[in-house]
């Protein structure tokens, strides 16, 4: 009983540990939800639980194309920025996991070096060029600097997978007479999905939320995202404050990102290399 | 179904490492041909060289006639079983196996017909919708057998392909294996460092020894007729024992007494000029309480006292190991294959005699027992190259 009573004491401080974390993480977006149901007269009364419930912010912001608009940026520049930083990083850290070839460290080092490079530094330039090129207010213009910064990401995440799959797995489709493309393709490229779904969450995450390229190099709603357009809701007249349809489109916004993970989260399965090899 | 041959073919690493030597091979077509050795002999990076997954540094291999060296390995369609079996986890166990045939564009009623047709032989019939995470590792192994037949290729290559199993287990495929060769007749080569598979299963064994072929030859042939000390220290388990000796006035006097050489061995050592010290080589079996020899029999050999440390009774035969008084036979070979048993590590190992008696004999444990041993099955080697100096064809 001694060891019973042991693991229960054990058991409760871990569980006020988590519930401390659960509370610490969740009541700042549980409050936001809550103000995005409150009426504009209850917004400040600083109850947790809305006296009067309300869907008017929701429908405040759906009233105007402005949010719909950014919406469909964000959704459509986050995707395709995904998924050309997950196709080209996957094929990166394949090389760098499995190849040697002459200047493999120095990719490596560059690509850590972008990860570590402030971004703020760099907005001015990229503002510059892009007036330049044309490129400012257009989806290419934030789709490029997305896919800049998330390849570092994608390529550290993706190279540690890859590394994880046995390579005499290569080595048995080439001699069943697989060419190397075929051998990536129906071999390796399936087993290294769980890491290419996990990396497209993080890198999708990454592009969804970023706010500082997205009010630098935008200037119309023809790019505009979600983040940045929400930093230029205003109430109906300048003494209205609009905080509660910030809260209701911060809450719509965050919904994508929990479907994405969940939709996601299936096809994480760990261990699906179990099998592959002895053991 | 083709022949392989591999004229003076060699490996050379960049860091200027020879792994593999001037191999002279010529596989028959229909052959069973085993590479044994030590680890590190250069037997693996010999097949990958026949597979194509190493470059050969130089030397031509030919397969039907025809030089491969450039060749990728999809284009030799030779198949290979590894050591780990490599089998795809995210395919079925019939995806597994039809995958060679699927990359080679087959119909898909062929590919099943031929699946179901390798699975009936290997005994996977009921097994073919699961994935290799919930098979065992016999059936593993089997699947990976499966992926190579399936496709009727020119040769199979296996490398080390029961080392993973269980003992008992590694009995039973062993008998698979060679049943199923026989059965297809594909030319087949196969690397092990287990001398018992190399024994059981091959036409013909290759010994290598440092990126060197030793000798090639029947098994038989190389239990009874070593080319060199190593090849006599390697092939045969419990392995032939090693004892310096002098050999003098046609007598050969050692610490397992003082013998007179039968007419045969004599004759060998004079052809071969023997130095006056070499080494001596004699095979458990050819030692026999000397109480159960046939007095006829006994002068054609020599008789000591031996103490015995151990008595090990496999019940149809005695094991028993003893110490031998005075030096250690000693060469570069031996030290090798001491180095590779792990007897290198096990004090007084050099000095010790194993001898495999009739289950009759009265050998006690930390008893002296009378010990005869037939004097013409004696290998003589020299200690300075480890040659054969009683080596015939």
């Amino acid at each position: 009983m001694v060891m019973g009573t042991v693991t229960t004491g054990r058991k409760l401080r871990w569980g006020l540990v988590d519930i401390l974390v659960l509370v610490f993480a969740l009541v700042p977006v549980l409050w936001v939800v809550s103000l995005s149901f409150k009426t504009k007269d209850t917004i400040t009364d600083g109850s947790f639980i809305p006296q009067s419930w309300t869907w008017q912010n929701y429908a405040d912001i759906f009233e105007t194309s402005e949010f719909i608009r950014a919406l469909v940026n964000s959704i459509g520049i986050a995707l395709i920025s995904t998924v050309i930083a997950v196709v080209l990083g996957t094929m990166a850290a394949y090389a760098i996991a499995r190849l040697d070839f002459p200047g493999k460290q120095l990719l490596v080092g560059l690509s850590l070096l972008i990860a570590m490079f402030p971004q703020v530094s760099l907005v001015t330039p990229l503002f510059n060029i892009e007036r330049n090129l044309n490129l400012f207010d257009t989806w290419p213009g934030l789709i490029l600097p997305y896919i800049t910064f998330a390849l570092p990401l994608s390529i550290y995440t993706l190279s540690a997978f890859f590394r994880e799959i046995p390579w005499e797995l290569e080595k048995a489709a080439k001699m069943d007479g697989a060419t190397p493309a075929q051998a990536f393709r129906r071999v390796i490229a399936p087993l290294a999905a769980p890491g290419v779904f996990t990396t497209a969450i993080l890198v999708f995450i990454f592009c969804w939320n970023d706010f500082l390229f997205a009010i630098s190099l935008t200037s119309t709603t023809a790019s505009r995202t979600v983040p940045a357009a929400l930093s230029f809701f205003t109430g109906s007249s300048q003494f209205e404050d609009p905080t509660g349809q910030v809260c209701a489109a911060a809450v719509v916004i965050t919904i994508p990102i929990i479907l994405f993970v969940l939709f996601f989260q299936r096809r994480i399965v760990a261990g699906l290399t179990s099998g592959a090899v002895k053991g | 179904m083709a022949e392989i041959v591999l004229d003076k073919v060699s490996k050379k690493y960049p860091d200027g490492a020879l792994a593999v030597s001037e191999v002279d091979i010529t596989i028959g077509d229909g052959e069973f041909i085993i590479l044994v050795g030590p680890s590190g002999c250069g037997k693996s990076t010999t097949l990958n060289m026949v597979a194509g997954l190493e470059d050969i540094s130089s030397g031509e291999l030919r397969i039907d006639g025809k030089r491969v060296n450039e060749k990728a390995p999809k284009d030799r369609d030779i198949a290979m079983v590894f050591q780990s079996y490599a089998l795809y986890p995210h395919m079925s166990v019939r995806e597994n196996m039809a995958f060679p045939l699927r990359l080679a564009k087959v119909d898909d009623k062929t590919v099943l017909a031929k699946v179901e047709e390798a699975a009936k032989i290997l005994d996977l019939t009921p097994h073919l919708d699961r994935k290799p995470a919930n098979l065992s590792g016999g059936q593993r192994q089997r699947v990976a057998m499966g992926r190579a037949i399936v496709r009727s290729p020119k040769a199979f290559l296996m490398d080390e392909p029961l080392s993973n199993l269980d003992a008992k287990l590694r009995g039973q495929m062993r008998t698979s294996v060679s049943k199923i060769q026989k059965q297809l007749g594909t030319t087949t080569l196969y690397v092990t460092h287990d001398q018992t598979e190399a024994m059981t299963l091959g036409d013909r064994v290759v010994v290598l020894r440092a990126g060197y072929v030793q000798q090639i030859g029947s098994p038989q042939f190389l239990y009874d007729n070593p080319a060199n000390l190593f090849v006599a220290g390697f092939i045969g388990s419990p392995s032939m024992n090693f004892v310096p000796a002098t050999l003098e006035n046609g007598e050969l006097r050692s610490a397992l007494g003082t013998t007179p050489l039968s007419d045969r061995v004599r004759r060998l050592a004079e052809a071969a000029d023997a130095p006056r010290e070499i080494i001596m080589g004699i095979r458990p079996e050819n030692f026999e309480d000397v109480a159960l020899v046939d007095p006829a029999q006994r002068p054609g050999g020599a008789t000591f006292t031996a103490h015995i440390d151990v008595l090990e009774s496999m019940g149809s035969e005695k094991f028993a190991h003893f110490t031998v008084e005075g030096e250690v036979a000693t060469a570069a070979e031996l030290a090798e294959l001491a180095a590779d048993s792990g007897s290198a590590d096990v004090p007084g190992a050099e000095s010790q005699i194993v001898a495999r008696l009739s289950a009759a004999s009265s050998a006690a444990e930390n008893a002296d027992l009378e010990v005869w041993y037939d004097a013409d099955k004696i290998k003589l080697f020299d200690p300075t190259n480890g040659k054969n100096l009683t080596y015939t064809e």
